[in-house]
């Protein structure tokens, strides 16, 4: 089963490197949001009751870091129902591998590009005067919650183009998940939320996520917002490949 | 005691049918031999392509059973997959990988082992004379030499049975010399084929035996000899000429020669078929007969027997675009 999942990430490694114009939405976007929000939203730091930070880019930026990561979870999606439309997905299924491989790679994948984009976000950040406080195991914490986000976000992704078999459904979808991303605390500190988007964000794990990593950006490591971080991260990550798994079988069943 | 051997390919009561009660494929019985070429021919709606995807495993049958090289397709997917190679209607390949690269990884996905990849990706690009392509991306490639890297990817782990499904619809003649030379070669080296085609001079040239499907149902099945040969006497296309020409004058003129036969695809208002037994030697007395019936005869032609006559006797009407002229094929 890994053979043959490591080599379908690698191919689909290769066909995002080979297709920029998928690849470069994924940090552009996300890199324009955060250039508007820290250019015209610097003084949202002086709110009573807004958490003590160094500016408004260090906590800015886990926000950016999540939504790139949600639009990873669209590529894949995209990816993986083009490849069912154009017959590429019958050809692995025809092939005497593990079927659960074919997803795996395809999550696989996500992961290794999820990793691309923290550090993009890291260097961008560092680059225009953020701090990660917590230093270099801030830097690994920031990474481990990305890159399990950001393979749940793949498989998240999966799940869809099994279910919906092509990509423009897919493409219509998604906007919900940055519709989940705005009632979170991604962008701005839940404490500061009124309801109903503060009881939102509380039981949204892109909160969790986004507090996971911005949390050894604007601090010292704090074992609660990292333990809950890391644990968002892994049960979406451990619910959504479990889904993409199911959904995989099914679509097989009903062939 | 002569050692039977188990059909490459084997269905019984074979059948599919959609959700909505669409029955694609109706119940077919049929049995290849190892190393033989197998044509299935149909018109396009007929059920060829649900019966590959069932027999490849990408479809499940909803009755009846069927095996592949003795391993179950329902029960057992994995065994049939690993003695399979499939090449599917539309060409699937990756457009951004280079047909090496393609190569390679179908020969991961096949459990070569990672020394010998390389060698039986070169091994086989040679073969379908892609050397020179091998590390363009395939969206280069034109459509024939995307078909030649499909059947490339196909042999990758030289299977027992080779599926390729309607391999040269779209083709350059060319390309479709090519891939027709490779599937010959193949049946040289003992590989079994399931070839679906809705060509007729595909199944005739290529074939061992040939299963004409219609509408889901296996109704013909031979070698293409022996079911041209049901048919009977060749027949002759009659075109009418003149102003006004009276067809039915024509068909009451030459009834008692031979037996008329529905017009085939592509038959214009003024054209009769009939089917003689003499051949070419009942073309005189049958332009006799026209002459005095008052008809104008513009042309004649002693047609033999093909495959669509076979399907039209089974089936009532003619195979869609048998009429029409097919890409010639070089020599």
């Amino acid at each position: 089963m890994i053979a043959p999942a490591l080599a379908l990430a690698r191919r689909t490694l290769m066909g995002a490197v080979r297709r920029p114009q998928f690849l470069a939405p994924l940090v552009i976007m996300p890199t324009l949001f955060l250039a508007v929000n820290t250019g015209g939203l610097t003084r949202t730091t002086d709110l009573p009751g807004f958490p003590q930070v160094g500016g408004f880019l260090d906590f800015e930026l886990a926000g950016a870091i999540t939504q790139s990561l949600l639009l990873g979870g669209v590529m894949q999606g995209i990816g993986t129902a083009l490849e069912i439309e154009g017959g590429f997905f019958d050809r692995l299924v025809a092939s005497p591998i593990p079927r659960v491989s074919i997803v795996l790679g395809r999550i696989l994948a996500g992961s290794a590009i999820a990793a691309g984009q923290v550090v993009w976000f890291l260097v961008l950040g560092l680059l225009f005067g953020a701090t990660v406080h917590a230093g270099v195991p801030g830097v690994l914490l920031v990474l481990v919650i990305g890159v399990l986000a950001g393979t749940g976000f793949a498989a998240l992704g999966v799940v869809l183009a099994l279910r919906a078999r092509n990509a423009s459904t897919v493409q219509g979808i998604f906007p919900i998940v940055f519709v989940i991303l705005l009632v979170s605390s991604a962008w701005f500190p839940r404490e500061l939320l009124q309801a109903p988007a503060s009881w939102f964000a509380d039981y949204n794990p892109l909160s969790y996520i986004a507090e996971g990593m911005r949390d050894p950006i604007i601090s010292a490591v704090s074992a609660r917002a990292a333990l809950e971080g890391v644990a968002a991260a892994a049960a979406m990550t451990a619910a959504f490949v479990a889904l993409a798994v199911w959904a995989l079988r099914g679509r097989l069943r009903d062939a | 005691m002569r050692a039977v051997s188990r059909p490459a390919i084997e269905t019984v009561g074979l059948q599919r049918e959609f959700k909505g009660g669409l029955k694609a494929v109706a119940g077919i019985d049929l049995a290849v031999a190892p190393g033989e070429v197998y044509g299935f021919l149909g018109p396009n709606g007929a059920g060829k392509t649900t019966t590959v995807r069932m027999l490849v495993t990408l479809l499940r049958p909803t009755g009846g059973h069927a095996t592949i090289a003795g391993f179950d397709v329902a029960t057992q997917p994995g065994e049939v997959r690993r003695r399979i190679g499939v090449a599917l209607q539309e060409a699937a390949l990756d457009l951004l990988m280079t047909g090496r690269e393609l190569m390679e990884l179908q020969a991961t996905l096949h459990g070569i082992p990672r020394r010998a990849v390389a060698d039986r990706a070169a091994l086989l690009i040679e073969r379908v004379g892609l050397e020179q392509a091998a590390e363009r991306r395939v969206a280069t490639y034109s459509g024939g030499m995307r078909r030649r890297l499909d059947l490339a990817m196909a042999l990758i782990h030289e299977p027992e049975v080779l599926f390729l499904d309607e391999p040269t619809t779209g083709l350059d003649p060319t390309s479709r010399a090519t891939l027709w030379d490779e599937v010959r070669r193949l049946r040289d080296e003992g590989t079994t084929v399931f070839l679906t085609t809705q060509y007729l001079e595909e199944a005739d040239q290529l074939a061992d035996r040939v299963g004409i499907i219609d509408a889901g149902v296996l109704v013909a099945e031979g070698t293409p000899a022996a079911l041209k040969a049901q048919v009977g006497a060749p027949h002759l296309d009659i075109t009418l000429g003149g102003p006004e020409p009276d067809v039915e004058a024509a068909r009451i003129a030459v009834g008692p020669i031979g037996e008329l036969l529905t017009p085939g695809p592509g038959a214009r208002g003024a054209q009769l078929s009939l089917r003689v037994a003499e051949g070419a030697a009942a073309i005189a007395p049958v332009v006799r007969a026209l002459d005095e019936a008052g008809c104008v005869v513009e042309g004649i032609e002693v047609v033999r027997p093909t495959l669509d006559d076979v399907f039209a006797e089974q089936t009532g009407h003619h195979l869609e675009g048998a009429g029409e002229a097919q890409p010639v094929v070089p020599a």
